[in-house]
């Protein structure tokens, strides 16, 4: 089936399987591998996207669900290569270790202070439920978000 | 410190830290990770490749009594497939570890003949997609015939059991006396012999948040094999790869950038990589293997479950503890891929960090139709001082003593380091006490009565509980000895290289696998300040190549070593350069001695002349580039290597005794938990964890290992079980059904530090990053505090919380 999604502001068109996942239609079709994919179950939030401004997790949408959306992923957080206040701030805080879970981590937070500027320390943990890190313990991650909020 | 065979340490000279060294360096790695340009290996494409999927055993235990593959082969865009049959004919089985009878157990990379649990990998297809290879495993037709599963352990050796492996004759796979002083003159000396009939200390491991995977490539002409993987000890997988495979070493080259998480699960591949080179040579194709999560909850790596029994320990009124015996069960599951090694690595940890010097433990090892257990962060030694931390509190709790008290009656001191441990190990430094003072503060200890007055005054049950752990790192793997006499390992060994590139670059190739320990960072201070250089004009390669000259025959990134083995390493080397820069720059200037010369600005200068100054791209472009006239004799390539080698001696196999790890760190931690005695259900209110890993080259770096570890030990502790149900069904098979904590979960955290050096090494570092064991035992003497029921499981879900209390 065609596809049509805008990501990151570039436009792409490919033929996909109906039940190809926009997961891999990212990573494996469009070679956007920022976005990882850490469970089967829709459990981890490692794959998480903005689709049309709305949080995803990619691996519970197919592609074709995602024709003629805009899409965000992790590789246009960064204007020009300098880096969000966000990112900057898990830099800061070591809120990343291996960083297989931050792309999503990012997205989630992104999603996040677009809707609220400035989050309690719950709402932050609440918002970053979906996602899960194995190395970090979470605590500089709330930490990072925090430090964001104004 | 008394003298003996085994140990012979002499204490380094310890410098003290200046420059970058000891700074928060923001982490290197952060900029690509942060902007989705790491490189991890499911990220690595090439053309015409073929996507691997294993086909998998439903069952436990069972014949296999045919295969077909041909309706599978018959479909369009699938490029073949690999069977058990095939890899019995062209391999030989993987090196066994183990002395008899484990040492009999024939292990390939595919089930032949048989399956010996479930989601055990039968046959491998390769196809044009992902989805087209997870289709095409439906079309394999495995033919099977069910046999008795042994799933419990402490029935493996029954009459009448089933049998896993005819070859080793029984379930039985390994066993061992360990014993030192005088335990039988221990129980006499005592006014009290304490008993516990049985602890269990539960299966999970830390489920890296990347499943494991591998891109093979062959190249046919030179017969090599090109793996980018996510293996993160290379040099255990060519060890085991190349034997089975029946090639050297050089034919096996490792490649790796970014990973996502290892925590010793991703040590054990080797037989999904051995099935991937095997494919891309008989299909002519690059391979792609990436594993599903449930794959992995399957199959990969599940932590040792344990079980202590008949517990004796012999103690003083005043709970001075003189020793202790016990017998101890540990479960291999199916297959011997690190083990039976997990019956030695606990002896680093022999005494946990206390004084009694009497000893005996019978270890005991079988195999279980479920999924083979590998090193899992805290390895080996986890499990023992989870034990220990118990033995504490259950005695504790039996004299009416404050556990409190009797650690700090029992522990090891300050004055007494380095100590010489019962089996010959030597903890180099530390100071328990006042890292248990520490973490009491932390949480508030002054004020505990009061509130748990407060928490009687809302219907709960406040409790506090105390964990610590020896985080040993830096093996000596002379210690499988102590498993397999006959085998020739001993020692332990990182190698780095340094080099003043053409245009004045200082690169540097590491032999380790880092998973997100930050070494490219912590590798650039210690550089920097060697050379006196600005951190940012280090470049650190990232990953591992087998192919850079810095592998050596221990690479990797496990066992909480990078700090000794790995830093070491790019010490000596950059000082090897550092030498050479002096060496040249005298050559240049004339004949000026090194004492005249200092680094400085990036570049070399007369101390007495600064105008005379030698920018260190001159000196990379005139030994590369424009060498002509330089004196003969002029030994400079300034390409350094180095292989740090740490000074360990062969233990003694007879007596078991010896030094077996280099340095310990150590971590205590302390829980304040809320428990509802209505339904069980219990709340961390108050958490520190106080670690001491000697010198810290980037204290955030260390920290946030320390936190990581936490919450692994949180999670382990209340969620996290690789349970099966009698017939050997993995109940928790993906994150669904197995738990792990999110940011929900996390209480509050306070974290401290003390450094004590190690007088061993050569930067006074120590291993770190596996204290997560202190966590899961601070989490059960807190249940047991506030229920006051001793706690004999590691586990701790809501529901046995409930139970105990009923």
């Amino acid at each position: 089936m065609n596809v049509s999604v805008t990501v990151n502001g570039d436009t792409y068109a490919r033929d996909v399987e109906a039940r190809k996942l926009l997961i891999h239609f990212l990573r494996d079709d469009l070679d956007l591998t920022g976005s990882h994919v850490g469970c089967d179950t829709g459990n981890c939030g490692a794959c998480s996207v903005l689709v049309d401004g709305v949080l995803v997790k990619s691996c519970m949408m197919l592609a074709v669900q995602a024709d003629g959306s805009s899409i965000e992923t992790v590789e246009g957080l960064a204007d020009g290569g300098e880096m969000t206040p966000l990112q900057k701030s898990f830099n800061e805080h070591h809120a990343l270790q291996c960083g297989y879970c931050t792309p999503g981590m990012l997205m989630s937070a992104t999603a996040l202070l677009r809707d609220n500027p400035s989050p309690s320390e719950d709402e932050i943990k609440k918002a970053l439920q979906g996602n899960i890190c194995r190395c970090t313990g979470y605590w500089n991650i709330v930490e990072a978000v925090k430090a964001v909020g104004k | 410190m008394t003298e003996n065979a085994g140990t012979t340490l002499a204490p380094e000279k310890v410098e003290v830290q200046k420059g970058w060294g000891g700074q928060s360096v923001k982490r290197r790695e952060d900029k690509r990770l942060l902007q989705g340009e790491g490189v991890f290996v499911d990220d690595i494409k090439r053309h015409g490749m073929g996507y691997l999927h294993f086909v998998r055993s439903p069952y436990a235990h069972a014949h296999i009594t045919r295969i077909d593959v041909s309706a599978a082969e018959a479909v369009d865009g699938v490029y073949g497939t690999l069977t058990g049959e095939e890899v019995a004919a062209l391999t030989e089985p993987f090196f066994q570890i183990s002395s008899v009878p484990g040492a009999n157990v024939k292990d390939y990379a595919l089930a032949v003949g048989k399956v010996r649990y479930v989601g055990e990998a039968v046959v491998a297809v390769v196809a044009e997609t992902r989805e087209l290879a997870r289709d095409a495993s439906e079309l394999v037709e495995v033919e099977y015939e069910p046999l008795d599963a042994v799933v419990d352990a402490r029935k493996a050796q029954e009459p009448g059991a089933s049998v896993l492996h005819d070859d080793a004759g029984g379930n039985l796979m390994w066993s061992g006396l360990y014993s030192w002083g005088d335990i039988d003159a221990a129980f006499e000396e005592a006014d009290r012999v304490i008993e516990i009939d049985e602890l269990h200390f539960h299966r999970f491991n830390s489920t890296p948040l990347e499943c494991d995977g591998a891109l093979v490539e062959y190249n046919r002409g030179v017969d090599q094999w090109t793996l980018y993987t996510n293996n993160q000890f290379p040099g255990f997988a060519a060890i085991m790869m190349g034997p089975a495979m029946k090639v050297g070493l050089d034919k096996l080259r490792f490649v790796t950038q970014d990973i996502g998480g290892g925590f010793g699960n991703k040590i054990t591949s080797h037989p999904q990589l051995v099935v991937c080179c095997l494919l891309a040579r008989k299909l002519n194709r690059p391979i792609q293997w990436t594993e599903w999560r449930t794959d992995f909850h399957l199959s990969m790596s599940h932590g040792n479950e344990r079980w202590f029994h008949e517990t004796k320990v012999a103690v003083k009124n005043d709970g001075t503890l003189l020793g202790f015996k016990t017998k101890a069960l540990d479960d291999a599951g199916a297959w011997l891929r690190y083990e039976p090694l997990g019956g030695v690595i606990w002896a680093q940890v022999t005494p946990g960090m206390y004084r009694w010097r009497h000893i005996e433990l019978e270890f005991t090892q079988v195999a279980t139709n479920k999924a083979p257990v590998s090193p899992n962060r805290g390895y080996s030694r986890m499990q023992h001082l989870w034990f220990t931390e118990r033995v504490i509190d259950i005695v504790a709790h039996e004299l009416g003593l404050d556990p409190v008290e009797v650690r700090k009656k029992n522990y090891i001191r300050a004055e007494d380091m380095p100590y010489e441990t019962p089996n010959g190990c030597v903890y180099d430094s530390g100071d328990y006490a006042a890292m248990l003072d520490k973490a009491l503060e932390l949480i508030g200890y002054d004020g505990i009565e009061q509130r748990r007055v407060e928490a009687n005054a809302k219907g709960k049950l406040l409790g506090v509980g105390i964990g610590s752990t020896l985080d040993s790192g830096t093996n000596n793997f002379g210690q499988s000895r102590l498993i397999n006499p006959e085998l020739q390992f001993s020692g332990n060994n990182e190698v780095a290289t340094v080099k003043l590139d053409i245009f004045g670059e200082i690169v540097v190739t590491l032999g380790t696998t880092p998973q997100g320990q930050g070494h490219e960072t912590t590798a650039a201070q210690v550089v920097a300040d060697i050379l006196n250089c600005d951190v940012d004009a280090v470049h650190v390669r990232a990953g591992h190549d087998s192919y850079w000259n810095s592998h050596a025959g221990f690479s990797g990134t496990y066992a909480s070593q990078f700090a000794v083995t790995g830093l070491s390493a790019v010490k000596g080397a950059t000082e090897m350069l550092r030498d050479e820069i002096f060496k040249l720059a005298g050559a240049v200037f004339g004949g000026v001695p090194a004492e005249a010369l200092e680094l400085a600005d990036g570049g070399i200068r007369i101390k007495d002349n600064p105008d005379a100054f030698l920018p260190f791209m001159a000196c990379g472009a005139i030994i590369n580039a424009n060498n002509a006239g330089l004196p003969e004799d002029l030994d400079v390539t300034l390409n350094c290597r180095y292989v740090y080698r740490p000074p360990f001696q062969v233990p003694d196999v007879e007596k078991k005794f010896g030094n077996l790890t280099l340095t310990y760190a150590a971590q205590i931690h302390v829980a304040v938990v809320e428990v509802d005695p209505e339904t069980g259900y219990y709340e961390i209110v108050d958490y520190a964890a106080v670690d001491d890993c000697g010198k810290r080259i980037n204290p955030q770096i260390v920290e946030g290992q320390v936190m990581g570890a936490t919450a692994q030990a949180i999670g382990a502790a209340i969620h996290e079980v690789f349970e099966y149900d009698e017939d050997g069904n993995l109940l928790t098979p993906n994150f669904y059904d197995y738990h792990v904590p999110h940011a929900l979960d996390m209480p509050p955290l306070a974290t401290g530090a003390i450094e004590s050096p190690s007088p061993f090494t050569p930067l006074g570092t120590k291993g770190m990053g596996e204290g997560g064991g202190a966590g899961i035992h601070a989490v059960c003497a807190a249940i047991q505090d506030a229920t006051g029921v001793p706690v004999k499981h590691s586990h701790n879900p809501y529901q046995r919380v409930w139970e105990m209390l009923r």
